[in-house]
């Protein structure tokens, strides 16, 4: 009869995508072990986003001012203290969630599995996570009857977390006593560019592979003849070669263009986590290994710089 | 503002991984190791801080013995006060291990900030900067993307999602995750990590790996199938620019 605790998140008044996901597994998960999906809502002005939580059996809300905004270890505090009960936690495995999930299991002392994608609890707890940059796939094993799962977005339908019922709501006052030792200045929009690559028909997609910003220059061709833009991976743009707003993935943008050709991007799950509902996406990358080819639609193992002059030319040509 | 950063190294991203005969973890026995890749932007964090403010810069690196002597060598190369290399050759610890082994060797030294990576790609169990903050009972941000020393505490930049980020004033010590310094990991020159080598700045504290308390064990690790479902191509470039362009135009883009 284990309860699954769900550590939710919002932004800006918006509950994200992969606090629907969890939800969603932990209805799984409930499934099994008897027990409830119990979903934690902390925040200033919360209580409203109670209604769309009805995936759950049951919301725990602390609604206070000190939360205001999202505190790293304000947060985690809280949540040592409401998921007392529950054996099992789910936590997104995003910004938020990683100042929460380490916190809480090293202060509790029940393990923590990271990067996970799916969870078992038939023979004892367990669960499947990506490792090495998504390179390496391992089945864990958990001692004890206790976890804390931090789980990677996009791991499974974030509409199966939806529902329209209506769950009961317990409000709980804030249980930290302490004073919060960060204080949140403000949250800064990005700055919008020239281009709005989520709205792009075809984004041309460089990663490390492209090696420098010169070649760049390149990639922008091919994109210009198809009448597209050109996308990074974070490295590229952490290198100052393309601005942030054509970053994709986890921290940078989520794209959905008819056509997403990569070049020299290795699939990490965090870029994979903005494009993987792209419609047809083509990966290029000299590493037959290469995640990304688990998530393409065509693949070619190849050097883009022998690929590049050969792409202009047909398009041209065409 | 003194500084302690905190260095791992991990399997190099670019190798092929092979897996060990009981399919349970890498085959480590010819693993080239390299810096992780965030603890080099925590790292270069670190130096700008104290190239604005000042303080000490000090390194402490776990992990793969000879990785880690050239890794610390460069991080004296390019700016650091001191260098101590913990144990000798634990590579592969749970992150609940490696927490312990940084927290005793921090014990008795005075730090206004302590710097790694926000991740590692092993981190099966949990994110280090954290562990390390909550068992100091400290502060701690994670997903940093820029710091600005003040005077008791430290102004940082936190990057949520969709590019949005936040501005925190936390009180030192603190922990900072680091996910991208202000600017890219500086280069050092070859000639600089020869001086830091015989310099003889790098000194070493002998560790003995402490039981593993994660309470999380690996049970069998596997290559991921790549290409289930993908279409590969085959061909050399032309061929295979070829068919790029035709899968293109089916996708309807004209
Ligand atoms: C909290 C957090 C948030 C993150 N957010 C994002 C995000 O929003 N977006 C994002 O992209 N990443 C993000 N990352 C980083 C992510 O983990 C990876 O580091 C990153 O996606 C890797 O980028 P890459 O594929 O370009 O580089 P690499 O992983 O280095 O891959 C380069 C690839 O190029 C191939 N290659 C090299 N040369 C050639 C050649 N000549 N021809 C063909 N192929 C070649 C290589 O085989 C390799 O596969 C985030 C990480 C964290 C921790
Ligand atoms: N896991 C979480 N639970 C509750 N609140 C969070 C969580 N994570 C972040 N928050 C913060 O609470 C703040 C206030 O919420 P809102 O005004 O609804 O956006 C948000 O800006 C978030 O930063």
């Amino acid at each position: 009869m284990s309860d699954v605790f769900v550590v939710t998140e919002h932004l800006q008044g918006e509950l994200t995508e992969t606090s629907f996901e969890l939800i969603a597994l932990a209805r799984d998960i409930a499934a099994q072990t008897g027990g409830r999906v119990v979903a934690g809502l902390v925040g200033s002005g919360v209580i409203g986003l109670a209604a769309e939580l009805g995936g759950a059996d049951r919301i725990v809300v602390v609604d206070d001012p000190a939360f205001e905004n999202f505190s790293p270890d304000g947060h985690a505090a809280v949540y040592a203290s409401l998921i007392e009960g529950s054996p099992i936690v789910l936590i997104p495995y995003t910004s938020m969630g990683m100042d929460v999930a380490s916190a809480l299991s090293t202060t509790s002392g029940i393990p923590l599995v990271s990067f996970c994608t799916s969870i078992s609890v038939d023979d004892g707890l367990g669960a499947t996570c990506q490792l090495y940059a998504g390179k390496i796939e391992a089945d864990v094993e958990v001692a004890g009857d206790r976890a804390i799962f931090a789980v990677l977005s996009g791991s499974t339908s974030a509409e199966d977390g939806r529902s329209g019922a209506a769950a009961e709501v317990t409000r709980v006052d804030n249980p930290v006593e302490s004073e919060l030792r960060s204080t949140c200045l403000g949250l800064t929009e990005p700055e919008g560019g020239d281009v709005d690559i989520t709205s792009e028909d075809v984004l041309v997609v460089v990663g490390r592979g492209i090696e420098s910003e010169d070649n760049i220059a390149e990639a922008q061709e091919v994109a210009d003849l198809l009448g597209g833009a050109v996308a990074g991976s974070r490295p590229i743009i952490d290198q100052g070669w393309l601005a942030k707003d054509r970053q994709v993935g986890k921290s940078g943008l989520t794209v959905k263009p008819k056509v997403y050709l990569t070049l020299g991007v290795s699939g990490a799950p965090e870029h994979v986590e903005g494009m993987k509902d792209a419609e047809t996406i083509i990966a290029v990358n000299t590493d037959p290994q290469a995640p990304i080819f688990a998530v393409a639609h065509y693949g070619w193992v190849g050097d883009i710089f022998d690929l590049l002059p050969e792409l202009v030319d047909k398009l041209e040509a065409d | 503002m003194d500084s302690v950063v905190l260095l791992r190294p991990v399997p190099d991203p670019v190798e092929e991984l092979e897996l060990n005969d009981d399919g349970n973890d890498l085959d480590r026995d010819y693993l080239g190791y390299v810096l992780n890749e965030f603890d080099d932007h925590a790292l270069e964090e670190a130096l700008l801080l104290k190239e604005a403010a000042g303080g000490t810069l000090t390194v402490l690196g776990l992990g793969s013995a000879d990785e880690m002597e050239q890794i610390l060598h460069t991080a004296l190369a390019k700016g650091a006060d001191e260098a101590i290399k913990l144990g000798d050759d634990l590579s592969h610890l749970s992150v609940s291990a490696q927490t312990e082994i940084f927290v005793s060797a921090l014990e008795g030294r005075s730090y206004d900030l302590i710097l790694t990576g926000v991740q590692a790609a092993d981190e099966l169990d949990g994110q280090l900067a954290v562990r390390v903050a909550a068992k100091l009972r400290i502060p701690h941000v994670s997903v940093v993307v820029g710091a600005d020393a003040g005077d008791g505490s430290v102004r940082v930049t936190k990057e949520f999602w969709g590019g949005i980020t936040a501005d925190y004033q936390v009180q030192t010590p603190t922990v900072l995750g680091i996910q991208a310094a202000r600017q890219a990991p500086r280069y050092v020159a070859v000639s600089l990590i020869r001086q830091a080598q015989q310099s003889g700045a790098l000194s070493e504290i002998d560790v003995d790996p402490p039981p593993d308390k994660s309470g999380v064990r690996v049970v069998s690790v596997r290559v991921p199938e790549t290409g289930v479902g993908a279409e590969m191509i085959g061909g050399d470039e032309e061929a295979a620019a070829e068919k790029i362009v035709e899968i293109i135009r089916a996708a309807g883009v004209k």
